[in-house]
């Protein structure tokens, strides 16, 4: 009945992005899913002009704030799917494939926000 | 009294103990373990807010007709319904996140533990002021 | 109020059963009844084979956890008014295998608490001629909800994960470890540590929060497990960014 070491190694790393993922998840996604999902689409509030959002992304911080809510969120998604599957459907047999899926979508995805976020005119 | 030769060969008794297999659909069958696993879901539309926000950012790094082209997408009522969705899933993620900060954080002052309804009041306060904060960038224009 | 009450309890004769099965008991519904004394009837009047643990009758042995109604509960401490008239389901702890009737084998779970270490680890004990140790009620108030266990493993019964993976240490005996980690009389956490930061320990829980719900003494086993979590986070993070020193 021996752990896997190296799975330890690494576990407390994991928690401690989902743990951050899940704060800024939890401070920051519900006020900006509903302006940008449905207070700007119908018409509730008034959107900036496209010129106005595009100088506001360009700037430095808000390149960094973006960046920063749409990476560590993936990480807390990646690790709480990753336990969902594990313990709800109760493949534990494909734990590795389970755990590569998850934590490679989240690089991916910062990856790609990194890309996007460094590429803004 | 003499013993016999031999002495008889004691069997130990092993019950058949019972043991219950686990339900594919154990999350379902009591409303607590339902609450839970939807409280984990909630991370899958957490993940797909991250996804809408980069297309949104890449649709404005392609200009201004690609952005508006993105913006009338959004008004479609399939995605308003499924975002509606999503903004009660990530708000229940909201408040069991702080409702739970409270028990896995021990904040200690003065000796004594910091009543729980503290940690997460604050919690929602900071939610507030983070949130007003966020939509006066966003209004502002 | 009728005076009488039904309660199904589940039956298991390892002899005679493969699986086990409900029968159904009618018992006498007195208000301040709890459900040990309508189990204590049963046995006293209508099925003296009825097989159950119990003894203090007070809720601080810890022996007479049931499932009523699907509900990890002490049977000793759970009202029969809270249920009347609907009649009450009693079953044997969920996640354990059953011996017999009500009672389920308990070694899983003693197996783990010892692994915890649960008692002072000390590197060199104090000798009696030296004195008591001396604790001020701060550093008592540090562990004293971890030390109300009284072991009843209801939280295992409510726990998802032990149901779904058998090797996790489970909440008791982690709040255990926990009880004596935080002890200002102890010397053992750098013991308990590899035992504890493991994927069949700590990071096997996923904070669903209902052994907290179910415990019957307010050890809050969910918050003890996260504390540690952070506790083993930071750990990490100083192991990695000071290797040399830090321990």
């Amino acid at each position: 009945m021996e752990a896997k070491p190296t799975h330890v190694r690494l576990e407390p790393l994991l928690w401690i992005l989902f743990s951050a993922g899940g704060v800024v998840a939890a401070f920051l996604i519900p006020v900006h899913l509903f302006l940008q999902g449905l207070a700007f689409p119908l018409g509730w509030a008034k959107a900036a002009d496209y010129s106005s959002i595009a100088e506001l992304v360009a700037h430095p911080l808000v390149r960094v704030y973006l960046f920063v809510l749409c990476s560590v969120p993936l990480f807390h998604f990646a690790h709480r799917i990753r336990y969902t599957l594990y313990d709800g459907l109760q493949i534990k047999h494909l734990n590795e494939v389970i755990a590569l899926c998850c934590y490679g979508s989240a690089v991916v995805g910062t990856l790609v926000a990194g890309f996007l976020l460094w590429n803004i005119h | 009294m003499k013993s016999t030769s031999a002495p008889t060969p004691y069997t130990l008794n092993h019950p058949r103990w019972y043991r219950k297999r686990v339900s594919t659909y154990w999350w379902f069958q009591r409303p607590e373990y339902l609450r839970f696993v939807l409280r984990e879901v909630s991370s899958v539309f957490v993940a797909y807010f991250v996804v809408l926000t980069l297309l949104q950012v890449y649709m404005l790094s392609r200009g201004p007709l690609a952005y508006g082209n993105f913006l009338n997408l959004l008004k479609n009522p399939f995605v308003i319904a499924w975002n509606v969705i999503s903004l009660l899933f990530v708000v229940f993620h909201s408040i069991t996140w702080f409702n739970l900060a409270a028990r896995a954080m021990v904040v200690r002052v003065g000796g004594k533990r910091v009543p729980g309804v503290l940690i997460s009041g604050s919690n929602y306060a900071a939610w507030l002021v983070v949130s007003a904060v966020v939509a006066w960038f966003l209004l502002r224009g | 109020m009728a005076d009488t009450i039904h309660l199904e309890v589940a039956r298991y004769s390892p002899e005679s059963d493969a699986v086990p099965h409900l029968q159904t008991f009618e018992v006498p519904f007195r208000k301040d009844w709890v459900v040990l004394d309508a189990l204590n009837y049963i046995k006293d009047k209508k099925d003296g084979s009825l097989t159950y643990r119990w003894s203090c009758r007070m809720g601080i042995c810890g022996s007479c956890g049931m499932l009523v109604n699907g509900e990890p509960k002490l049977t000793c401490a759970t009202f029969l008014a809270d249920y009347a008239p609907a009649p009450v389901r009693i079953e044997p702890l969920r996640n354990f295998p059953v011996i017999r009737d009500l009672v389920v084998a308990m070694n899983d779970f003693m197996r783990k608490l010892q692994r915890m270490k649960p008692w002072l680890i000390r590197k060199e004990e104090k000798p009696v001629s030296a004195g008591e140790y001396l604790q001020t009620p701060e550093e008592l108030d540090i562990f004293k909800q971890y030390s109300m266990c009284i072991n009843c493993m209801l939280c295992y019964a409510a726990c998802p994960v032990y149901g779904l993976d058998p090797l996790f240490a489970g909440p008791a005996a982690i709040a255990l470890a926990q009880r004596y980690n935080l002890d200002s009389r102890d010397e053992g956490a750098k013991e308990r540590f590899p035992v504890l930061s493991q994927h069949d320990a700590i990071w096997g829980c996923t904070f669903v929060g209902e052994c907290t719900r179910v415990c019957p003494k307010n050890v809050d086993p969910a918050g003890a497990i996260q504390q540690y979590k952070l506790t083993a986070a930071i750990d990490w993070v100083k192991s990695v960014l000071l290797p040399w020193g830090g321990k």
